[in-house]
């Protein structure tokens, strides 16, 4: 009789690690799957096409309940877990308890919402799921409605843009200097801020929230420290997000920022795992999908006895912002033994940065073109020396492998 | 005497090409279209590179289009009487020997008649020398010293008849590439000719070579004289000849038997080899050109080649004898007008008072010169020493071509009144002058020339006057007639000059000399027009069916006194020590697209792109002794000064010279004149500058940063290196300096201009490396700069093409084509614009021939002047290949 394999999430990573299981390993588990979400697994990372209309929803649906259903997976979806039982090995949900005998903790990550007075109003929604994202867009159907979105990250910027697209006057305000600070410098934040307000954004940088103000119990405008207000409908914030861990907590499983795993994305506590967002692992958390990949296919194999052990590779974003092309990946924090190699187009929109350390790529910021985007990552994730080809580095793989210019012809004005 | 006139066709205009002393003739449209004249006897229809692009070099741009005294715009009027009172003022307080004139190889005959009538007959002194010093004057004296007379005795149909053709000192491929295709079409006829090129340098004239002799820098002597005393050891001489029509053969055989062969720095096998085969082939022509004349020993060379010619009788004859080819368009003319401070015109002599009273009396002139003149090099020295006053320099750039250039200039600055006539507002000695005349150009003036095989050609307008430019002959005129000569000055025009002076030739053949051209003395107005090309003696009166031209000596007839050739005992120089601070041997000379000073060639995008730049052709493992890189720059130093040139290591000079060319001025190449280098030495007899024998010491430059430019419009920059050029989007520089600009962009703006422009900048800090865009408002490039800390690496020609496009500035940055797009690499063919890249690429498909390249690609197609690199080329592709 197959072994029973509770899974807790059926977010992204989850969904990998089923799949897995199901297509490669058939029959090697009794799998039960328990959502939260009243729905299967859907590409998350494309709820702001969503958001902006350009996608439905049915179109980043990964796995429905029909797909799992039809994989012999038992889905507890729209149905809260309240508890584990580790002793017994049960989880228990709304519905009742089931036994395992291997758990996995998939539970995701939540968004953080800042402590601001006013947090509770109607209309201040974080931006996490489907749900959010259907608010957000209900909110936009009143004419001329205002929206302001806290956090000028990624996740910001592209609710910021969603809402936009669909009709809203739309102010972001960030804490820091200039947006998306984690992956941009000043150089290319500019134009990013540019071609945002270019589309009717308006972006406040160095701006500190003090209260949410409302009437009627709804939202109806930000208060500023410097004490401008700014009127809205609709506060979004998107300012980070947090393991969601309470679970594990609560069955006694270690936890530290996140629920501590190991490479074989093992618990402290026996025949339980953790996967995804809610995991910590080496004392690093992950928001990034790929990593999450990782991490399925890492404990799909390990589940079903084979060897395998998740390192964390380099990382690269890339913001979903019609027009505004943004990519970045690995460590481009400036540094002593760092060295950079620079685009800078205002003009043309274009903004690239290499870092380079002991002549390896480890970093790659670029804006406006980001068509060469996965050749840098390849290069940053192989970390091939890459002084021979440093010249014509930033122009990307239609340069490489060249010959190197002859002296008579390339290096001076004589032919030789 | 019927020819084609611009009447006869209908907007083609038949002139004469203004380069080189082949003196091509030259059809050229209202359109700007220019072909080669196919019943032009010195071209048959062909056109070199250069002349090909003479379409693109009569723009205005940069023309001097009224007078400038001061710097300030003039009215003519006011402007030839402040000439001619500053003149007659020298002359009346300071004598006639306090004024000077310093002329042209480029002027027309008749200008050169009519400024040595002034100087000679009116003014009363000989101080009026030519550029033509530079070029023919050892030439000229060997001439003299041998025949009596300056006779080019051959004709350029030697050339297709000769069984050995001897190349010495000259770079025919590059130089007279007209000459040189004819030649390689004569042994494409008859395979069984031989050439044999006598270089220093291995020159693209090796191509067409059976056998390449490195001679020592003025070895020609030792190895002429060698030749003499083979020539008489063997008994090889033409006695007969010898004896009714040359003195001094023995004496100038004992010096040659005296004589080091080992002086000429070549094996005696080589030595045995050569000697054999001149002697052995009866009919040989030995062409020399600037390598024999512009050295301390130039008349000693050509007399020592005429020996051989002499003793032998292998002159005069068809396919024998010496023949010098001259550099300049009009320098055989200037010869004949007597345009040298030394002689008189129709080749009369200023020392002989019989020839000074004839022309006197012909000219009806009120005083006549008494002794030679000024030669050069003296001229510019009276002019520093404070005792020429005033100073008239014509359609030359003596600031930038004569030796010790940094001098001359101080000396043109010394003199208290200087006119400069020229057709550009800018060269380095126009910016020195109180006043600036301009002249009308090629295309715009009327008149005659004379080429290397004494042939008078026709040069036609085929466009307006520019501006208030006048002709010189007119200027000259002017200032005359407001000097108190109206009546003698009063000509109507050219041909109203020619004539006088054509009649006058009787004058030459009243006193036994060979220039005749009394038959022209009565051309109509119609007549002059319609001149076909004639080759001189043309005798008086004109018969009929009497064929004119012809060659000189083939008996004897020689224009010293007793009718008798001299040969002359030759002393073959030693050869001193290299001074241990100036080890190198500096030789200067030409490049294949550009001609002297680039006043027009620099405006032509084609001809400015096969070698962009000044540069030092050293060889390998000298560069490696001096750390010297590829591409990199190099600083040669002399005691008369010093130049900045990129460093073209190449084995083609032999270690311990270094070749740089002549062409670069201050308008292009602020350091990279070669003249400055070189000293004031001459020719004891001649008087001709050694410009190709410098002593230097060479050092690597040691350039912080180098940097490339192209850009839409002027560039304008000062470093420590600049060198500018023009391409079909504009201009391009090369820079270079020490200490890294710390704003690149800013550097780019000043240098262009562009100061509202938008930018695009590339950086690397950590490698020195920077790239710039600087594009219009509608994303058109207008200027793109790369610098980095070593010859940075762009593709030039792909870069220029950006220029005035829209390509996306990051792309343009990229410096170079990506993988989609070839790079045709540097341009090798510049009539068809074909980059090396593109040729290589055909050599790999499968053209394995000059011809194949031509047809797959048109490389060497229309002028041909490419076809000694195509071949160069081949050969180097062809044994890669085979060696894979």
């Amino acid at each position: 009789m197959a072994q029973r394999l509770v899974i807790i999430g059926a977010g992204m990573a989850a969904g990998r690690l089923v799949e897995r299981l199901s297509l490669d390993h058939a029959g090697a588990y009794d799998i039960t799957l328990f959502n939260a979400e009243p729905r299967g697994t859907y590409n998350r990372i494309m709820l702001s096409p969503v958001l902006s209309g350009e996608k439905s929803y049915a179109e980043i649906v990964t796995h429905d309940e029909a797909w799992y259903s039809a994989h012999g997976v038992t889905c507890r979806f729209g149905e809260q877990v309240t508890g584990i039982d580790v002793g017994a090995k049960t989880v228990t949900g709304a519905n009742g308890a089931v036994p395992y005998d291997r758990l996995v903790i998939a539970t995701g990550s939540s968004p953080f919402i800042i402590p601001l007075p006013g947090r509770d109003l109607e209309g201040v929604i974080a931006y996490r799921d489907l749900e959010d994202t259907h608010a957000m867009i209900a909110a936009a159907e009143k004419p001329q409605a205002k929206a302001v979105v806290i956090g000028g990250g990624l996740l910001g910027l592209e609710a910021a843009a969603g809402l936009a697209a669909r009709g809203m006057q739309v102010t972001v305000v960030h804490l820091m200097g200039h947006l998306m600070e984690r992956q941009l410098d000043e150089a290319a934040g500019f134009l990013l801020r540019k071609a945002l307000t270019d589309r009717g954004i308006k972006v406040i940088c160095g701006a500190n929230s003090r209260e949410i103000l409302g009437e009627n119990g709804h939202v109806r405008a930000l208060a500023l420290e410097d004490g401008r207000e700014l009127p809205c409908d609709l506060l979004v914030m998107a300012v980070g997000i947090r393991p969601n861990t309470g679970l594990a907590v609560k069955a006694g499983i270690e936890v530290a920022r996140g629920i501590v795993v190991d490479d074989q994305m093992r618990t402290n506590l026996p025949d339980v795992y953790g996967l995804g967002e809610c995991v910590e692992h080496g004392g690093a958390l992950f928001g990034l999908v790929a990593p999450l990949y990782d991490q399925a296919e890492v404990l799909a194999t390990h589940l079903t006895g084979g060897q395998a052990a998740f390192a964390p590779k380099e990382v690269s974003t890339k913001l979903k912002v019609t027009g505004c092309d943004l990519f970045s990946a690995g460590d481009f924090a400036a540094g002593e033994a760092r060295e950079e190699i620079t685009l800078r187009d205002p003009k043309g929109g274009n903004y690239k940065r290499l870092v380079l350390e002991q002549n390896r790529l480890v970093g790659a910021v670029m804006y406006g073109d980001t068509n060469d985007s996965n050749w840098f990552f390849t290069l940053i994730q192989s970390g091939a020396d890459v002084s021979a080809m440093r010249e014509q580095l930033l122009f990307g793989p239609a340069h490489e492998g060249a010959p190197p210019l002859e002296p008579y012809g390339g290096r001076c004005s004589l032919t030789g | 005497m019927a020819g084609k006139t611009s009447q006869n066709r209908a907007k083609i205009t038949c002139t004469t090409c203004p380069y080189c002393g082949v003196g091509c003739g030259v059809l050229a449209g209202q359109d700007g279209s220019i072909k080669g004249d196919p019943d032009h006897p010195a071209n048959f229809g062909r056109l070199c590179s250069k002349g090909s692009a003479l379409g693109e070099t009569v723009d205005l741009e940069g023309r001097l289009l009224h007078p400038v005294v001061h710097g300030k715009q003039a009215d003519w009027d006011s402007t030839l009487d402040l000439v001619a009172g500053q003149f007659s003022r020298a002359i009346r307080e300071h004598g006639p020997d306090s004024v000077a004139f310093y002329v042209s190889g480029q002027l027309l005959t008749e200008d050169y008649y009519v400024a040595n009538k002034l100087m000679k007959g009116y003014i009363g002194s000989a101080n009026i020398d030519t550029n033509s010093r530079l070029c023919m004057a050892s030439s000229v004296a060997g001439h003299k010293r041998a025949f009596g007379t300056d006779t080019v005795p051959g004709t350029y149909e030697d050339l297709d008849e000769a069984d050995l053709v001897v190349l010495t000192g000259s770079n025919l491929a590059w130089c007279h590439p007209v000459l040189y295709q004819r030649l390689v079409a004569a042994k494409q006829a008859r395979p069984e000719m031989r050439v044999v090129n006598i270089d220093p340098r291995r020159t693209a004239t090796c191509d067409i070579a059976d056998l390449h002799l490195a001679i020592a820098p003025d070895g020609d002597a030792a190895l002429f004289n060698a030749l003499l005393a083979e020539i008489a050891r063997r008994g090889a001489q033409d006695e007969a000849y010898v004896d009714a029509h040359v003195n001094g053969f023995e004496a100038a055989v004992e010096a040659a038997r005296a004589s080091d062969p080992a002086l000429s720095g070549l094996s005696q096998d080589e030595i045995t080899a050569f000697c054999e085969m001149w002697i052995d082939t009866p009919k040989v022509v030995t062409v020399y050109s600037q390598g024999v004349n512009q050295s301390v020993c130039g008349t000693d060379k050509v007399n020592a080649i005429l020996n051989c010619h002499l003793a032998t009788g292998r002159i005069g004859r068809a396919g024998m004898g010496p023949f010098s080819v001259t550099g300049q368009p009009n320098a055989m003319g200037g010869r004949e007008v007597g345009g040298l401070a030394n002689m008189l015109g129709w080749h009369l002599d200023i020392e002989n008072a019989d020839h000074r009273a004839a022309v006197q009396q012909a000219w009806d002139s009120p005083t006549m010169c008494t002794q030679a003149g000024l030669k050069a090099v003296d001229l510019f020295d009276a002019c520093a020493s404070g005792k020429i006053k005033a100073l008239w320099i014509i359609s030359t750039n003596p600031a930038v071509s004569l030796p010790d250039a940094g001098k001359v200039a101080e000396a043109i600055k010394t003199v208290p009144f200087t006119v400069v006539t020229d057709i550009m507002a800018r060269t380095d000695t126009g910016d020195l002058a109180d006043v600036l005349l301009p002249a009308t150009g090629w295309g715009e003036k009327s008149g005659t020339v004379t080429n290397s095989e004494r042939r008078i050609s026709r040069q036609r307008p085929f466009m307006q006057a520019p501006g208030s430019a006048r002709p010189d002959w007119k200027i000259l005129c002017d200032v005359a007639a407001r000097m108190g000569w109206a009546d003698a000055f009063d000509y109507a025009g050219p041909a109203d000059v020619f004539r006088e002076y054509a009649a006058l030739s009787a004058l030459g053949t009243q006193f036994g000399r060979d220039f005749d051209i009394s038959g022209l003395g009565d051309l109509s107005e119609a007549e002059y027009d319609a001149l076909a090309p004639v080759q001189w003696p043309v005798k008086w009166p004109v018969r009929k069916g009497e064929p004119s031209g012809g060659r000189f000596f083939a008996k004897g007839g020689f224009y010293h006194a007793d009718g008798r050739a001299k040969m002359l005992p030759i002393t073959a120089p030693q050869v001193a020590a290299a001074p241990a601070d100036y080890p190198f041997v500096l030789n200067s000379g030409r490049v294949r697209d550009h001609w002297h000073t680039m006043t027009r060639t620099g405006k032509s995008a084609r001809l400015s792109q096969h070698l962009a730049e000044p540069f030092a052709q050293i060889h390998p493992e000298d560069a490696f002794a001096l750390g010297v890189r590829e591409a990199g720059l190099v600083t040669l130093t002399s005691p008369y000064g010093t130049a900045t040139l990129r460093a073209l290591i190449t084995s083609k000079v032999a270690r311990g010279e270094i070749f740089v060319p002549m062409h670069w001025t201050a308008q292009f190449a602020p350091s990279g004149l070669v003249n400055p280098l070189i000293g004031p030495a001459v020719d004891p007899v001649s008087g001709q500058p050694a410009t190709k024998g410098g002593a230097v010491r060479a050092e690597a430059f040691g350039a912080g940063w180098y940097a490339f430019i192209a850009a839409r419009g002027a560039i304008d920059c000062k470093r420590p290196y600049v060198a500018k050029a023009r391409t079909t989007t504009g201009w391009q520089a090369e820079i270079a300096g020490f200490k890294t600009p710390k704003d690149w962009e800013q550097e780019l703006r000043d240098i262009t201009g562009l100061s509202a422009a938008d930018a695009t900048v590339i950086e690397d800090s950590a490698s020195g490396i920077a790239r710039i865009a600087l594009t219009d408002a509608d994303g058109t490039i207008a200027a793109l700069l790369f610098a980095a800390p070593d010859p940075v690496a762009v593709a030039r020609a792909f870069a220029v093409s950006l220029i005035g496009t829209q390509t996306p500035a990051f792309e343009a940055l990229a410096g170079r084509p990506g993988a989609d797009r070839p790079d045709p690499g540097a341009v090798v063919c510049s009539c068809f614009n074909v980059g090396v890249n593109t040729l290589k690429s055909a050599i790999a498909e499968g053209a394995n021939t000059v011809d194949a390249l031509g047809a797959k690609t048109c490389a060497g197609t229309n002028c041909g002047s490419c076809k000694p690199e195509l071949a160069a080329l081949l050969a180097n592709q062809l044994s890669k290949v085979a060696a894979e």
